[in-house]
């Protein structure tokens, strides 16, 4: 079976979506984590997935994102990089700005995390 | 793998670099942070920049080589 649909479904009705291996509460790789944390940081609301809970979800979703390694982080369906990507517009003040010119200045009101299951 | 072939790699890609590093950061041969600087990657999204990083490094990439990779990217005037 292919997870596509579904990991599309996810991109569509989450604003930040973070593909992850492990969850926000138990993250298993520090790549992972770095990328958790800069968007705890700047505010977001997380809707996570982990993919360790099937191989085949990493396959398909590089699929849709050409993008080879883990974690992903997208905004609005649209990727915005991995964990080096995000630290570094975190850094430059550009990860709260992509944020609020996205999803609105109201973005980090709410602040909320969620894990998302594929299965 | 060693950090010479994947330099060479990069090196291949980025002809025009002026700034291209690989370093090992474990010692165990699978752990890389790799810098590049170059002209062709001026005016390209981080995210651009670095999908050029990973087709230069995609054969060790898929074969399971790199088990990670660090990515620093910069444009050069």
């Amino acid at each position: 079976m292919s997870y596509g649909d579904k990991i599309k479904e996810v991109l569509d009705g989450s604003d930040v979506v973070l593909f992850m291996k492990g969850t926000p509460q138990f993250a298993m790789c520090g790549n992972s984590d770095r990328a958790l944390q800069a968007l705890r940081r700047a505010g977001a609301s997380v809707t996570a997935v982990d993919v360790l809970s099937d191989p085949q979800i990493r396959q398909d979703l590089t699929a849709i994102s050409g993008w080879p390694t883990i974690p992903q982080v997208f905004v609005k369906g649209e990727l915005v990089g991995g964990a080096d990507i995000v630290e570094e517009l975190e850094a430059s003040g550009e990860l709260s700005e992509t944020l609020r010119s996205k999803l609105g200045d109201g973005y980090a009101s709410a602040r909320d995390e969620t894990v998302a299951s594929l299965a | 793998m060693s950090t010479v072939r994947l330099k060479s790699l990069l090196e291949d890609a980025f002809p025009d670099a002026a700034e291209l590093d690989v370093l090992d950061r474990t010692g165990g041969g699978d752990h890389f942070q790799v810098v590049v600087t170059a002209p062709s990657l001026t005016g390209l999204s981080l995210v651009e920049q670095h999908r050029r990083v990973y087709e230069a490094l995609a054969a060790p990439l898929a074969d399971g080589t790199i088990h990670e990779l660090r990515i620093k990217t910069k444009g050069a005037a």
